[in-house]
């Protein structure tokens, strides 16, 4: 039986809600902590069926055309079994969602770094060797590879104007008309794309590393051309992706396609160098951001003007205005973005697409005008905060933004009084604070999971749902345990297969509001079961130590199982709340930093982020999502972004030793606050997203501290030594 | 990666003679560059000669001065008591590089012959003089940040990335090694690596199939030692610039000092020039000023590295302010 939910209102009370006292919301360890720390658990790549073979993807050196040169010599090397060119292999990684094949095809490449064939031999080492062996000729191309340079694509732009904003910048009693700029930028998770694929007879199992199952099977199958029934995804154990595995990459196609060839299981493990050219980026960006306002800061137009790249064929654009749109309200805006077509890898969705880098422009640029105005930044903000979301009229579902600056100020210790520059110094290190305010929009997706209640006491959870690193399978777990009455350890949560039914998937933070919806949703199908048989009213159902309870009586689950196990299916469609209602998770963070004066480095003194989430449901593994975010948003601000080469855009930076993630000693303590909230549009739990929040406003608040310790403004990020060092 | 033999020798004589047998062998110490080149095929060596096991890992006071055997790992030496005590420059050098991990492994003589981070070196998909003599130079006209700009050429603009040779430079090392004929030679740290001109490819002075030994360091000629790293992140990064300084003050004046420069050479950077304007004399910002003029005046700023010569003098100052403070 199926319980199936659209929001399309705000809940009404038909359903019960979680209580605030149960397993919900605790801060309860990681189910698969333990299993991942000792290599129990088990990745793509772990996985050794009966004659193995594996595959090693090589690159296109260049642009155009493609021809192998030495195909026949390398399939002659001891070990080689096959060098596979075939059409279906895919240029690039899918984009989310996609649910159908990206750019196929090996005969011309569109970027250098492009895979354009696979290697496979009997042993990972000699397929290595044989790739490398295997010589490529490219004809060449004159291709644009430099956001200046690219051209527009007329269909993918974006604009919208409210008002008169070329009156208001020109009569601006105050302006501030910057531009600003950010890198490339990569997921960099630690665990590498990989893919096992294995064929019995047309049916495919594909052992992948992939956050979204149900569209990956879709994808998956069109690529290689069989039906999706024949595909059987597992991803089990995900070791991060943060976007890039949102869709299959070149991995999974060719191992299933050589698999197939050779009638053997293929493996192929992406080479970390392949990880950053073939899976999606975060685009560079170019942001003009204008801000006219009255002299007390009172904002009377805005203006964000982006650009953006992406492959042509691609038809992702990195949403920068994504959080302008309904942040602060202005009479007059103009909002525009375009899309640059490029010949550099693929642009995509990494963690918190659109307001990662358009939030920290837009946030700059009020620190910029509370500096104009002589307004105090905290104060500038909480000035121009709408009523409702401005264009529409929207009313938000909830808004805790003016909540998370005030609690945020206050935890801080924010000084108000030293928003001037260059007032303290400890030796050589400028001493200085910031901040800015975080916003994410937030969304549901479809998402379905099947739970069990056994006659021994326990339940189990299945889903296709991936625990990507965010703590899945242990928020999965309390939310049937807290729906069940039963202690979470006797929940067993089954994710990564898609044998089980379709989950949300893991990606734009929808996870758990959405897949845990769909679990609660099935638990109170099996409520209504229990409740039935009682003839009772499902919500007047206790369930309790192993007895179900309604009003005077109370029976023992098992005796009522009678033998037999009781299943509930629960299915979440978003439905048309969004329509009525602007939804978004809302903070603020703050960070004192030090710059020194001799070498322009910045280290991160503390950082203090205050987030509004909706339901929390682990307060553990919510902190650790914000936590996370805010290292992300301080690699975005000083030390992330990829090189391209001017001449052929090739990525310079392609390993994680020149592609600088933040190390732990360039992170500090990172104080989370997470302020609880009940969004009634969300469905009965009430919860959102909070794994992309954190990295929003962080960056911001780094950037904005180092104005304030040493005066220098850093636009072009990421604000390393020697571009600090220009101005000090 | 190619197949290779992989010798494992319990004598420096026997891994001398292992490496002479095969005129494309290689000696492995901690891998921890090697390893990574040659799955990356930058290196193919025919074989690997392991010195792990030659009995080289002692590290032992002289006659005025310490030998450091060529086996002993970055961390061993790092934490060695003696080294703390009167060579803390090379002891902060060390922790200043790499990881935990990879200083657990990587080893004396290893990190003196430690290649270039140059990305185009390290990509053999396009042109690069060291890897592939006259194949041309993709790095110039490319993105530089990682590259030299000091005794560059025209053929090669890549970067020593080491910390601990950049120290050992300021202390005045001596490279010990053993050569094909039995013999054991010693060469001073300023004459082992060669300069890239029009042969790149030749980094230093050994021979093939000689074998480092040992490191020895005189006894310090001052008691103020600084190593001064500054990188993009706050640990395993690479030196945009960094300063290793060994100086001593008598009587008000610098009585000796001995400056080496990591991040601007193709090879760790030694300019005995700069020594020369700052011994004997009073300290003062001028005279530091002076000394960072003399260090950068024959720099090749090329687009992208412009940086280096702000940020080398100010570095410079700034550890010659605290050493004379």
């Amino acid at each position: 039986m199926t319980l199936d939910l659209k929001i399309d209102d705000k809940a009404d009370g038909t359903l019960p809600s979680p209580s605030d006292d149960g397993p919900i919301g605790a801060d309860t360890e990681r189910r698969d902590g333990r299993d991942k720390v000792t290599g129990k658990a088990r990745y793509a790549a772990e996985n050794f069926p009966e004659g193995l073979l594996h595959g090693v993807l090589k690159r296109a050196p260049g642009l155009g055309r493609t021809r192998l040169v030495n195909a026949d010599t390398v399939r002659a090397l001891p070990g080689v079994r096959l060098v596979l060119q075939d059409d279906r292999m895919v240029r690039n990684a899918a984009q989310g969602t996609a649910g159908e094949a990206p750019v196929q095809g090996t005969d011309h490449a569109d970027y250098v770094g492009q895979p354009i064939a696979l290697v496979v031999a009997e042993d990972a080492e000699t397929a290595r060797y044989a790739a490398h062996m295997l010589e490529v000729d490219c004809e060449g191309a004159d291709f644009a590879v430099a956001l200046e340079t690219g051209e527009t694509d007329p269909d993918m732009g974006e604009e919208s104007t409210t008002g008169d904003p070329d009156v208001a910048f020109k009569d601006a009693e105050l302006l501030v008309d910057q531009t600003y700029s950010t890198p490339s930028l990569v997921s960099a998770a630690m665990e590498p794309h990989a893919a096992v694929a294995q064929w019995d007879g047309d049916t495919l199992t594909l052992h992948a590393s992939l956050q979204m199952l149900r569209y990956n099977r879709a994808e998956i199958a069109d690529c290689v051309g069989v039906d999706e029934s024949q595909v059987r995804i597992l991803a089990p154990f995900v070791g991060g992706g943060f976007g890039s595995k949102l869709g299959i990459s070149a991995d999974c196609v060719a191992a299933a396609l050589a698999a197939r060839a050779l009638g053997q299981p293929v493996r192929v493990v992406q080479s970390r160098r392949h990880v950053f050219e073939v899976n999606t980026r975060r685009s560079e960006t170019s942001q003009r951001i204008r801000l006219a306002a009255k002299l007390d800061g009172v904002l009377t137009g805005i203006g964000h003007d982006a650009r953006v790249s992406n492959l042509p064929g691609e038809s992702f654009s990195e949403s920068v205005l994504q959080g302008t749109y309904f942040t602060y309200a202005a009479p007059n805006r103009l909002l525009r973005n375009n899309l640059v077509r490029l010949h550099r890898p693929a642009a995509g969705s990494v963690r918190a697409p659109g307001e990662a880098v358009g939030v920290t422009a837009f946030e700059i640029a009020m620190d910029e005008l509370a500096h104009e105005a002589g307004v105090d930044p905290v104060d500038l903000r909480l000035r121009n905060l709408p009523e409702t979301e401005p264009g529409s009229g929207k009313p938000f579902s909830s808004h805790r933004l003016a909540e998370c600056l005030t609690r945020g100020r206050d935890r801080f210790g924010w000084n108000e009084t030293s928003r001037q520059p260059r007032q303290r110094r400890e030796g050589d290190w400028w001493i200085g604070s910031g901040m800015a305010a975080a916003v994410r929009v937030n969304m549901l997706m479809d998402a379905e999971a099947r739970v069990r209640l056994t006659d021994d006491g326990r339940a189990v959870v299945e889903t296709d749902m991936t625990d990507i690193g965010t703590g899945t399978y242990t928020i999965l777990g309390q939310i049937a345990a807290e729906a069940l009455g039963l202690s979470p350890d006797k929940v067993d949560v089954r994710l990564g297969d898609t044998a089980f039914p379709p989950g949300s998937g893991s990606g734009g933070s929808v996870g758990a509001a959405s897949t845990g919806t769909a679990v609660w949703l099935a638990c109170q199908e099996i409520r209504r079961q229990l409740a039935d048989q009682m003839n009772c009213d499902a919500n007047d159902l206790v369930l309790r130590h192993g007895q179900a309870i309604c009003g005077n009586v109370s029976r023992d689950i098992t005796d009522m199982l009678a033998g037999k196990a009781l299943s509930g299916h629960g299915a979440l469609a978003p439905g048309e709340a969004l329509e009525k209602v602007k939804q978004a998770t809302w903070g603020a963070v703050f960070a004192e930093v030090m710059v020194n004066d001799v070498s322009g480095e910045v280290r991160v003194r503390r950082m203090e982020g205050t987030f509004a989430i909706g339901r929390v449901l682990n307060s553990r593994t919510a902190r650790s999502q914000a936590q996370g975010g805010m290292v992300w948003g301080l690699g975005l601000a000083l030390t992330e972004g990829v090189s391209h080469d001017a001449r052929d855009g090739h990525m310079v930076t392609r390993d994680l030793a020149e592609y600088h993630v933040p190390v732990n000693a360039d992170v500090p303590a990172l104080d989370v606050e997470l302020l609880e909230d009940r969004d009634d549009w969300t469905g009965p739990l009430g919860a959102k997203g909070v794994g992309e929040l954190g990295i929003c406003g962080s960056g911001a608040a780094i950037l904005n501290a180092i104005h304030n310790a040493c005066g220098v403004r850093i636009r072009d990020l990421p604000a390393t030594p020697d571009r600090i060092l220009l101005y000090l | 990666m190619r197949p290779f033999d992989f010798c494992k020798p319990a004598t420096p004589e026997n891994a001398i003679e292992d490496a002479v047998g095969a005129p494309g062998s290689a000696f492995v110490g901690g891998g921890t560059n090697l390893l990574d080149l040659m799955k990356l095929g930058v290196m193919a060596p025919e074989r690997l000669v392991d010195v792990n096991r030659l009995g080289l890992n002692q590290i032992e006071p002289i006659e005025n001065g310490i030998e450091i055997g060529a086996g002993v790992t970055n961390s061993d030496l790092a934490d060695d008591p003696h080294i703390r005590q009167l060579w803390p420059l090379l002891s902060r050098a060390l922790l200043a590089g790499a990881s935990v991990q990879l200083r657990n492994k990587a080893t004396t003589g290893g990190n003196l012959l430690q290649r270039t981070r140059c990305p185009y070196f390290q990509d053999t998909d396009v042109a690069c003089n060291k890897r592939e003599p006259g194949s041309g130079c993709a790095a110039l006209g490319g993105e530089l940040r990682n590259h030299a700009v000091l005794g560059t050429s025209e053929h090669c603009i890549a970067l020593h990335p080491s910390d601990m040779a950049v120290a050992m430079r300021a202390l005045d090392a001596d490279i010990v090694i053993c050569d094909a004929n039995g013999g054991t030679k010693s060469i001073a740290l300023r004459d082992f690596y060669r300069l890239p001109g029009d042969t790149p490819h030749v980094e230093t002075a050994l021979n093939h199939g000689d074998l480092i030994t040992s490191v020895r360091l005189p006894a310090p000629t001052g008691d103020r030692q600084i190593y001064r790293k500054i990188r993009d992140r706050a640990s395993y990064a690479f030196a945009l610039v960094s300063v290793a300084l060994v100086l001593r003050m008598e009587n008000g004046q610098i009585a000796s000092a001995a400056l080496a420069f990591g991040g601007l050479g193709t090879m760790p950077w030694r300019d005995e020039a700069v020594d020369t304007v700052l011994i004997g004399e009073r300290p003062s910002e001028a005279l530091f000023e002076k000394a960072g003029e003399t260090l950068m005046s024959g720099a090749e700023l090329r687009p992208g590295l412009e940086f280096k010569a702000g940020l080398a003098k100010r570095a410079l100052k700034s550890v010659l302010m605290e050493a004379t403070r």
